[in-house]
Order: C-alpha cells, then sequence, then structure tokens
C-alpha cells in the first residue's frame, strides 16, 4: 500500500482473526445430523418412523431379555420365576431349554461320550482349510494354528477326550505348528487327508476303511502317470478312473478286513441316524462346498468347451439341476432313490443327502463361474494360445486364476445359501437344527410352547458362521486385487 | 462306489416289487433290530428326551413289539419320519412298522398298499377358544377365524363342518402345531383346531390354561394305528396281536408289576395262553411262546400305556373317553385270544 493514499484508509488490519469454529448448526453431531438424517421433508419423515420402529422394538422387547431365565427345568417353571421376579403377566425369555437341551442343537444323538470326535473334526477342519484360505502366509497359517491349538486344549478338556487321542491331537497340531514355520506349502498334504480323517473320526470303525478308500486316489494317481506318457491325459484319467473303481469295488473290502485282522485300530461306530444339530449343517454344508467348487468349476469349462458331447452333458445337468427346487432333490435323495436301490441295500441317506446337494450348488457355481470366464476379455485367452500353452495348463496358469478372482463375492455368496439351505434336510427326517431338533425340544412336554428361543439360539449361530464367511470374501477380494481403480 | 450303486439301481427298479414280499419278520430277527418309523416330535405320543431317549404313546406300541419279536424293548431303533416322508419310507422298506399318529383312511389303504393294523387311538378334531369368547359349541363360531395347519385333513373336515352347518370362517393358516398356537394365544385367530389330543397337549401348557375351553363338539374321526406294508400279512398279524394282547391284559388286569404273578397263579386259561403258559399261540405267529409276555413285561398294559405317557395325571391329562375299554363305554376291543 502506498504511502499517497494513507490518510484516506480508515483502517488497516495488521493482525489475523484467531479462526473461529463453523456455527453450531455447520459442525459436528449437529450438523451429520442435519446432512443424513433431517435434510429433507420426507428423511425427516423416514428418519421418525424410524426411531419410532426401534422405540417399539426395544420397549416391546427388552422387558423380555431382561427377564431372561436361565435355571429352570421346565416353561411351566420359568414362568413361574419370570411372574416372580417381574410380577404377574411379565414376559421372559427362558434360556434354561437351551441350557438343557444345547448339546441336542450342537450334536444331535450323538453319544456324550464320544463328543470330543466332532469338536476334534471342528478344530482340524480350520487346521485343513488355513493352507488353502490363507496359502504360504506364514503369520496367519501360525495365527490360525495357535487358535486351533488352544480351542482344542479348551474343548477336548471339557468333552473329557480320552487321554491318547488327546495327546495324539496335540501332537498332530504341535507338528503342523513347527510345519508352518518351516515349509508352510507342505501343510496342503494335511488338507488332503483330512476328508479321510474326518470321516474316521465322525462315523468311527475302523482306521483302515478312510486309509484304504484314499489308496484308490493313490491308484487313480499311479495309474495315470504310467499310462500317460503312453497313451495320452485324457485316456490315461479315464484308465485311471477305472483302476480306482475297480479298486474300490472289488479290492476295498479284503484289504480293509486282512488289515483290520491285523492292526486293529478302531473308534466306536456311529450311526448317521444320531448326528443332528449343528453336527449334521456344518457336515452337509462343508462336505457340499468342498465338492461342489471343484465339480462347478468342471461344469463351467464343459459348458464351454467344444466339444458336443461334453457340453451337452454338462448343459443338460447344470439345467436340470438349476430347474428343479431343492426339496425335490432332498424328497429324491430320502424317498425315490430306495425305490431304486436293490432290496436290502442301506445307502447311507446322509450322504445321499450330501451327494445331491454337492450336484445342486455345484450348478450354481458352474454358472457363476461361467459369468467370471465370460467377464474376461478375449485377448486373455488369445495370449495364453499364443504362449502355446495348451488347453489344461491355459485354464490353470490364465484363465481361471482370473476368472474366478472376479467371481469371488458371488460364489461365497452361493456357499453362505447351500450353507444355510441344510436346513431343508428337516423335510426328509433329518434333524437340522432349525426345524428338527427345535421340533423334538418342543414335543417334551416340558418344553411344548416355547416359541423364540431355539429359533433365536440358533439363528445367532447360523449368523457367526455366514459373517465370517462373507468377511473372509471381502478379505480375499482385497488380498487378490491387482486392479488400479 | 457311487456311480456303480446308481448303476446298480437302475438293474433293480424291476424289482422294486419283491421288497414288499420279503419277509419282514424274517428281516427283523436277522437284524436284530426292529426299525419303527416315529413322529419327529409329538408331544405325549413320540419324542426323545434330552438324552435322546425315545418315549411316548406310540413308541411303547413299537417297543412292545421289539420285545415279542426280538425279547428286547430296547432293540429298535426310531426313525423319525414327517408327514411327506412316512407312507413312503413304509414302502421302501426302510421303516417295518410306521407308529406315528396317522390317520386310517379308504384311500390310504386301498391307494397307497398299506395295511392299517388295529387302531390305539380313536382321535377327533376339536376346537379350543378362550373362555372370554363366551362361545360353548362349534356352531356358535359364525365369522370366526380359524387357525388351521395347512396341507392336513383337518382343514378339509373343518371346510366340510362349517358348509354343513351354513356358517362361515376365516381361515388363518399355519406351518406347525408351535406357530398355531402362539398366533392364537397372540389373537390372530379366535379359535384354533387340530387333533383333540393334540388340542389338550397345547392347552396343558399355556400360561392361562385355565382361560381356555375345547368345544364339546368333535368334528371328524380320527383313528390313529400302527401301519405296516401291504402284502405280508404274518407281520402285520403279529403286530396286531402285539397289541391286542395289551388290551387283553388291561381286561384282565395284568399290569408290568404283577404279570410274573399272574402267570404261577392264574386259572384263566385264555391268559394263560397269552402268557405261554398253555397252548403254543406264539409259536403260531413265528414268535416265541413267551412273545406276548415279554410285551406286557416290557411297556405294561394299554392302560398302563395310556396312563403313563398322555392319561389323566400327566400334564396333557387325557381323559380315556373312547379309548376306554369296550367293558367300559370304549371302543377298545381285543378277539378273543385262542
Amino acid at each position: 500500500m502506498s504511502e499517497t493514499h494513507a490518510e484516506t484508509v480508515t483502517f488497516v488490519r495488521d493482525t489475523m482473526l484467531p479462526p473461529v469454529l463453523p456455527p453450531v448448526g455447520e459442525r459436528g453431531a449437529v450438523k451429520w445430523l442435519r446432512e443424513n438424517l433431517f435434510s429433507t421433508p420426507l428423511n425427516i419423515a423416514l428418519t421418525v418412523a424410524g426411531l419410532g420402529a426401534i422405540w417399539w422394538l426395544v420397549t416391546a422387547s427388552l422387558p423380555w431379555w431382561l427377564n431372561s431365565v436361565w435355571n429352570a427345568s421346565s416353561l411351566g417353571e420359568c414362568r413361574q420365576i419370570v411372574a416372580a421376579n417381574a410380577g404377574e403377566g411379565a414376559t421372559g425369555a427362558c434360556w434354561a431349554m437351551i441350557r438343557e437341551r444345547w448339546h441336542q442343537f450342537l450334536f444331535g444323538f450323538y453319544p456324550p461320550a464320544q463328543w470330543w470326535r466332532p469338536v476334534l473334526s471342528f478344530g482340524l477342519l480350520f487346521a485343513a482349510l488355513a493352507p488353502v484360505l490363507f496359502a504360504g502366509q506364514k503369520r496367519n497359517l501360525s495365527i490360525i494354528l495357535g487358535v486351533v491349538a488352544a480351542y482344542l486344549l479348551v474343548t477336548l478338556y471339557l468333552a473329557s477326550a480320552p487321554g491318547l487321542p488327546f495327546v495324539l491331537a496335540l501332537v498332530l497340531i504341535g507338528g503342523l505348528l513347527a510345519l508352518a514355520q518351516m515349509m508352510p506349502g507342505r501343510l496342503l498334504w494335511f488338507t488332503l487327508i483330512y476328508p479321510a480323517l474326518c470321516f474316521w473320526l465322525l462315523w468311527g470303525g475302523s482306521i483302515w476303511s478312510p486309509i484304504v478308500a484314499m489308496a484308490g486316489f493313490g491308484v487313480l494317481y499311479a495309474v495315470f502317470r504310467l499310462a500317460s506318457p503312453l497313451i495320452g491325459l485324457a485316456p490315461a484319467a479315464g484308465a485311471g478312473i477305472v483302476a480306482a473303481v475297480l479298486w474300490w469295488l472289488y479290492a476295498e473290502a479284503p484289504v480293509v478286513s486282512a488289515l483290520h485282522g491285523a492292526f486293529p485300530i478302531f473308534l466306536q461306530s456311529i450311526n448317521s441316524d444320531q448326528f443332528g444339530g449343528f453336527l449334521l449343517a456344518i457336515v452337509i454344508g462343508v462336505t457340499g462346498i468342498t465338492f461342489s467348487l471343484p465339480i462347478g468349476i468342471l461344469l463351467a469349462l464343459g459348458r464351454q468347451s467344444d466339444m458336443l458331447i461334453v457340453k451337452s452333458l454338462s448343459v443338460g445337468f447344470i439345467e436340470f439341476i438349476r430347474g428343479v427346487p431343492l426339496i425335490t432333490l432332498l424328497f429324491t435323495a430320502s424317498l425315490l432313490l430306495q425305490y431304486f436301490l436293490p432290496p436290502g441295500t442301506n445307502f447311507d441317506i446322509i450322504l445321499r443327502v450330501i451327494i445331491l446337494v454337492t450336484f445342486f450348488a455345484a450348478a450354481y457355481l458352474a454358472e457363476v463361474i461361467r459369468g467370471g470366464l465370460a467377464a474376461l476379455p478375449r485377448g486373455q485367452y488369445e495370449a495364453a494360445d499364443a504362449l502355446g500353452l495348451d488347453y489344461w495348463r491355459a485354464q490353470r496358469l490364465i484363465i481361471l486364476p482370473q476368472a474366478l478372482k472376479v467371481s469371488i463375492p458371488a460364489i461365497v455368496s452361493t456357499f453362505i445359501g447351500l450353507f444355510k439351505d441344510t436346513t431343508l434336510v428337516a423335510f426328509v427326517g433329518l434333524m437340522d437344527p432349525l426345524k428338527g431338533v427345535t421340533q423334538i425340544v418342543r414335543a417334551d412336554i416340558a418344553w411344548k410352547g416355547i416359541y423364540w428361543e431355539p429359533y433365536i439360539f440358533v439363528g445367532v449361530i447360523f449368523f457367526l458362521i455366514c459373517f465370517s464367511m462373507s468377511r473372509y470374501s471381502m478379505y480375499l477380494e482385497r488380498k487378490l486385487k491387482t486392479d488400479h481403480r | 462306489m457311487k456311480k456303480s450303486v446308481f448303476f446298480g439301481a437302475l438293474a433293480a427298479t424291476t424289482l422294486v416289487s419283491g421288497v414288499a414280499l420279503a419277509g419282514t419278520l424274517d428281516d427283523v430277527k436277522a437284524r436284530g433290530e426292529l426299525l419303527c418309523g416315529s413322529n419327529t416330535g409329538l408331544t405325549g405320543f413320540g419324542n426323545p428326551d434330552a438324552s435322546g431317549n425315545w418315549t411316548g404313546f406310540d413308541v411303547d406300541l413299537c417297543r412292545a413289539v421289539a420285545a415279542a419279536v426280538l425279547g428286547d424293548p430296547n432293540k429298535v431303533k426310531f426313525i423319525p419320519t414327517t408327514g411327506e416322508t412316512r407312507f413312503t419310507a413304509l414302502q421302501s422298506g426302510e421303516v417295518d412298522l410306521l407308529a406315528r399318529n396317522s390317520t386310517w383312511t379308504a384311500s390310504r389303504d386301498s391307494e397307497l398298499a398299506l395295511d392299517f393294523v388295529a387302531v390305539n387311538y380313536y382321535d377327533g378334531q376339536g376346537f379350543m377358544v378362550k373362555k372370554d369368547l363366551g362361545v360353548s359349541s362349534a356352531k356358535e363360531l359364525d365369522g370366526a377365524t380359524v387357525c388351521i395347519q395347512t396341507g392336513t385333513t383337518t382343514e378339509l373336515n373343518l371346510a366340510d363342518f362349517f358348509k354343513q352347518n351354513n356358517i362361515t370362517y376365516q381361515p388363518v393358516t399355519v406351518a406347525d402345531d408351535s406357530e398355531a398356537q402362539r398366533q392364537y394365544l397372540a389373537g390372530a385367530c379366535d379359535t384354533y383346531t387340530t387333533d383333540a389330543s393334540g388340542l389338550a397337549a397345547s392347552r396343558a401348557t399355556m400360561p392361562d390354561a385355565d382361560n381356555h375351553i375345547i368345544l364339546p363338539e368333535i368334528i371328524s374321526k380320527e383313528p390313529l394305528g400302527p401301519v405296516v406294508r401291504h402284502g405280508d400279512n404274518n407281520w402285520g398279524d403279529i403286530v396286531r396281536w402285539t397289541y391286542y394282547a395289551l388290551l387283553i391284559a388291561e381286561e384282565k388286569g395284568i399290569t408290568k408289576a404283577n404279570v410274573e404273578e399272574v402267570l404261577a397263579s392264574t386259572t384263566d386259561e385264555e391268559v394263560k395262553r397269552l402268557l405261554g403258559a398253555s397252548g403254543d399261540m406264539g409259536a403260531k405267529f413265528g414268535l416265541d411262546n413267551a412273545a406276548f409276555k415279554n410285551a406286557i413285561a416290557a411297556v405294561g398294559n394299554y392302560g398302563e400305556i395310556f396312563s403313563r405317557n398322555i392319561g389323566e395325571g400327566t400334564t396333557i391329562n387325557l381323559a380315556r373317553g373312547l379309548n376306554a375299554l369296550w367293558t367300559q363305554g370304549g371302543l377298545q376291543y381285543a378277539p378273543p385270544f385262542r
């Protein structure tokens, strides 16, 4: 500013004003409220309605939760306790039912002395899943195996597992932990033997039946390796499958009985009809999920194949299974198969249900994965061809990794849907946790008339499982994200 | 393995009719276990307790048959069947005997090729209303909302009853008993209708049982009984006569507690034949001569089974009514044991 006009200037600022907070209406909670809840008349109305609904829910259900009763032997007794504590006419949750019957919701009729077996299988399930879910990540693997070890230590003690299996389980998990430190890749071997181990733990019987059954896959692989240089990949695979089937049909039974005679290592046999509750839901769900993914991938590839027979078989399978409701398939498993099977065949009902649930999920997955395949630019296929890769290498190295990555959210949704659909087995007389066990509990005169409590209990457990699946899928998406959005 | 089973299955399709012809008695003896199709859980009639032991009115009949055939009431496996799967489970041989509140109807006898061998419970459809509704007869229910389970014969009976009496109703359909009870208590319907035994069980467990009454009208006949496959008459006879043995035992005053005593002291020829002390009645069925004695010793007579599971004194508190012995004005009547 020049001197000439100094006298005409009445005020010159020589200090800055201190910064002042925005007006009350433009900051903090008030601003947030105004912007998010009360910005327009419609929003105001919705907010008020929402608050009203929450208020109504809370006032209606809070006393019910607060008056919960944990110690009683029947619903009538619960009601008396609630009336004594909170006055006549008050309502209260009767969790005493869960206290008395929790084991049926978890294990069905599995004999209490053997509860350590499902408990152990459940812990090892995570040890087997970890190498798949967190491939080669030492830190995550160690955390999961550590948690599994702690879980087993506590639950096996609570389930009063006998000494030998207790020690063996801890030695096993310790060995896996050590392996995770040295060669995390090798942990996949445990994942491969886990299905047989789990089958043996849950159903019991001679240890040799699952081992000899798994040896069938060894036969398949050996024949495949020996024959593939001579007759080519696909015929060798066919020959391997034939050899494995022959092994299962004719060699398995005598080999098992011979080995069992020599080294009788066995667990008490548990019949399928003693399975129930979440044990049943998880057995069906996990098996279905595990086997439906590879089948689904093969079906999706088959549907895109140029080979007429492969293509039409895949399309036929997918469209047939997707065109039929799951309940129909379950009834087929439970009722129709019985008519077709030779008289006297005892084809386990849980196995029948698992097979059809797997088919059902596989058909849906095939379409989900086909979506992923279709989303890939054509250039990727051409690039794979240009590199001189054969079909399977191109799929394995270039196409599928990308296609599966974009399909992750949909694949996990299918899995979650499959897991929740396991409750439908109630309609064929199996004891699923939601309807089957609840009905049994309600049929007991002591608990007849109980309504919300079993649903809430089962719902919370389902939520925990499905929510963790969903979180894992989000983690996986973030981990595999390679674009630069 | 799966594949082979499937192909075997296809090959065996034509043999299906053969299933029914195999002797169930021999199968059961060879297996050492009776496969009994039970309810998935029905209060008083059949449900497993906290430790997985099945108890109930229908369950005891299965135990009696197991005791008669195998000599041990515990050699029975209960296979839960739903309303949809029960008859197929029986036809396909998955169960030997179905004892789960199945109503004997003509079409089930003929079309489904089943044999209802006896009626162990005479039930009928009734109505439950709140006392303050001020209704004392089902015929006053004009314009009422009615809670009714879908897909059951009760739905059809209800429609018939209201049509015959020229009154109207509004159905509120529910999926199962617990939902019905809940809707009824919440006031979603004026009256709840199902089998009278079910109503009694529901009412017994309501928080305010005294405020509810079961109306006197029974609008249908629901004879419930054990079912076996068509065509295996010997097996049907065994189930039928095991049941009759329990009836005769009540008639003659033979109980679970005094059966040995009666056997030692009785002079009644029919009782002697029943308990296997004279004649070879058991052997005529292909069973042990003491078969029916074993059944009675295992579960007690019909009256004991009734009062232990559903009778007066239990929470369900059902009167004998039609299920009293014929000598006491009921319908339970066994042919002579000779």
